[in-house]
């Protein structure tokens, strides 16, 4: 039983955005959906399946191949009042539009003095392993979580699927949600009833006393299932899921680091000056005192990544590297249990 | 060039109340004014970074404004300041957002190039050429979403100048404007120069009127150193897009008196295209015409420049008054919901406070 006394349900993260979609339109006319494919074709990745039918064109919008045009258009319609919800197909195709993204909808409530709010919602799905090549198959978040005016999150399963759209589309100011291919069709449980998450936070999703992951997005369920095995072996690792890229929790993220005093970070994005950069410098200010080893960080290879599954799989980070640099981070303090 | 230059049809008076006409003039001198002192305010460092005037383009900014109802929105170029003062807002405030003060239109955030008010549905002075297009197209998209043609319906004007028809904002949004039906009058200010780079010289189509056709979209070429007739092409075309919900895209054919910003000092420019431009001047050739037509004597015109004079002054030892935005408040509009763990650190300040 969940905290409202409704029974959760197992469902995919597609379905979660979906129901969550739905609940939206439904609640509040003010909301409507825009981009490519989303109405008639029901969307890329399926994400907006039937809601054209039952909504009708207004509020399922349609768009021809414009980026920067659709994307600044729902800027537009969100300044008179409107709350939009767009999306994207994948976060590459997010470049075309980052004019608008980072120019205007991040700046326009501190730069014209407070007075006109920008509630929108950018929805694209990130991330590379569906042997897409190298334009098809980036994780350019941080891009996003560097500029202020701008929220990013960034749900790991179903139910924060679910809380964080919520959120972001209440949330008066323009919110990315980052998505990713690989977890729409990963199964979760997820409450019923009304569900919002809290931006800013992050989540300790598993405690331990050892070694702290952290993590984001998919790079979760790969922490999760890692962690899962040490403890098998009696390694106690504490994970923690980012949630929100921007902000950032950085005082949960540090309090867990003095706790374990060893930090490794998960990420599907390239090391240089990557998401990991920033949280090994969050620990190396909140945590310096606490640390038994190097803060370490596993992240993709710095190449365009390739179409060829063994390339593809050499650049990516996986399960196995996650588990090695642990165990690299645990030996380097001669750890034993 | 025969495709860029203005037509040389002189302002027409005839037909109009005296009144108005003499209040289109007391605008005119007020802009003029205004962006004179502007200019001089720059030079004597009041105001900083970049500054755009529409010095020569009084016509324009008084005959658009015009057009438009207090019900419609208006979204512009970084080429704002009349239109902000012709819009409603306060001289004393504009002149105050020019000098970064806390008592300007927007408290100091935006500057010269981002003039806005709510209230008086200036949506906006955009700084990034092109910028202000999508937007303004989604602005037409809230009005068609929430109600119907009309003559009583609100509309968008989107201004551009003539160098922003080549950068792909414009094209998306005139072809979603066309497929959708939007109520969006689309004006460009052809100053026939980019920065130093003449239309022909960056348009494969310099008659840019004409490349609306591409989205079906109407064009219009209008004389903008006429303010009545651009009063009366604007007002044809928001009626166009109020009541049967097409857009149009008016080309203004202007030209500025002095460089791009206050620190161009447009040495491309020829000798005889500088001795042009004051000869059509907008502003004497109105009063001109006005003295011409008996609608105005001379010491009337004389007295209309001295007090748009007299405001300009107030506005300036307003600006000058006034205090500068608190530090204090340096974080309060990064975000209209408030969040936990936004960033409030000064430069100096440590990343991680742990509680």
């Amino acid at each position: 039983m969940t905290d409202n006394g409704s029974e959760p349900r197992i469902i995919t993260y597609r379905q979660a955005l979906n129901e969550t979609l739905r609940a939206e339109l439904e609640r509040d006319e003010n909301v409507f959906l825009i981009g490519e494919e989303i109405g008639v074709f029901q969307g890329s990745y399926k994400i907006t399946a039937g809601l054209l039918e039952d909504f009708g064109p207004k509020r399922v919008r349609d768009t021809p191949i414009s980026e920067e045009g659709f994307v600044g258009a729902a800027i537009g319609a969100a300044m008179l009042g409107l709350r939009p919800v767009v999306e994207i197909m994948t976060l590459n195709f997010s470049l075309i539009a980052i004019d608008q993204i980072v120019n205007h909808a991040a700046k326009m409530h501190a730069m014209f003095g407070g007075q006109v709010k920008v509630p929108l919602v950018i929805r694209f799905p990130g991330g590379g392993g569906q042997q897409l090549a190298a334009t098809h198959s980036q994780n350019l978040e941080v891009w996003y979580a560097h500029i202020p005016g701008l929220k990013v999150l960034a749900p790991s399963t179903p139910a924060e699927a679910k809380s964080m759209l919520t959120a972001a589309i209440r949330d008066d100011d323009p919110v990315i949600l980052l998505e990713n291919l690989a977890l729409y069709n990963v199964k979760g449980e997820v409450p019923d009833g009304e569900q919002v998450a809290e931006i800013g936070k992050a989540a300790v999703v598993k405690t331990g006393t050892d070694l702290t992951v952290v993590s984001y997005s998919r790079g979760m369920v790969t922490a999760l299932q890692v962690a899962k095995e040490f403890e098998q072996e009696g390694v106690s690792i504490e994970v923690v899921d980012l949630r929100s890229l921007r902000p950032l929790d950085r005082e949960t993220i540090c309090a867990s680091v003095r706790k374990t005093s060893r930090a490794v970070i998960f990420e599907d994005d390239m090391l240089s000056y990557g998401i990991g950069a920033e949280i090994s410098a969050t620990i190396g200010e909140g945590a310096f005192d606490y640390l038994d080893a190097p803060v370490r960080r596993v992240a993709a290879s710095e190449v365009p990544l390739p179409y060829s599954k063994p390339l593809e799989t050499a650049a990516m980070p996986h399960a196995e590297d996650l588990s090695r640099v642990i165990r690299e981070t645990l030996d380097a303090t001669r750890f034993k249990k | 060039m025969a495709t860029t230059s203005r037509t040389k049809k002189k302002p027409a008076s005839s037909g109009q109340s005296a009144t108005e006409l003499r209040s289109y003039y007391t605008k005119m001198s007020l802009v003029r004014a205004f962006e004179l002192r502007a200019n001089e305010m720059y030079a004597r460092a009041k105001i900083g970074g970049y500054c755009h005037l529409n010095l020569g383009e009084e016509a324009t900014v008084v005959g658009l404004t015009a057009a438009l109802e207090n019900r419609d929105y208006l979204y512009t170029s970084y080429r704002d300041h009349g239109y902000a003062i012709m819009r409603g807002m306060e001289p004393s405030a504009v002149m105050a957002e020019l000098f970064g003060k806390s008592t300007g239109v927007v408290g100091g955030w935006g500057g010269s190039m981002h003039m806005f008010d709510m209230s008086k549905r200036m949506l906006g002075g955009y700084g990034i050429v092109g910028g202000q297009i999508p937007p303004a197209t989604g602005a037409a998209l809230a009005i068609s979403y929430r109600s119907e043609a009309g003559p009583n319906s609100e509309a968008v004007m989107c201004l551009m100048g003539d160098a922003t028809t080549n950068i792909g904002a414009f094209h998306e949004s005139l072809n979603l404007a066309g497929l959708w039906n939007l109520p969006i009058v689309y004006v460009i200010v052809n100053n026939r120069l980019g920065m130093g780079t003449r239309v022909e010289d960056a348009s494969a189509e310099p008659d840019l009127y004409k490349r609306g056709s591409a989205y079906r979209i109407e064009g219009k070429r209008v004389d903008g150193d006429d303010p009545i007739a651009v009063r009366d092409a604007a007002r044809a075309a928001l009626t166009k897009a109020r009541e049967e919900r097409r857009p149009v895209l008016l080309e203004l054919m202007s030209y500025r008196l002095k460089g791009h910003s206050v620190v161009d000092p447009a040495r491309y420019r020829s000798k005889e295209d500088t001795d042009e431009a004051k000869e059509n001047d907008p502003v004497p050739a109105f009063r001109g015409k006005l003295i011409a037509d008996g609608v105005l004597t001379a010491k009337e015109a004389e007295a209309i420049d001295d007090e748009a004079d007299k405001i300009v002054t107030e506005a300036v030892q307003f600006a000058d008054d006034s205090p500068d935005p608190s530090v204090d408040k340096l974080f309060d509009k990064v975000y209209s919901t408030p969040v936990t763990n936004s960033s409030t650190r000064l430069p100096a300040e440590p990343a991680v406070v742990l509680s």
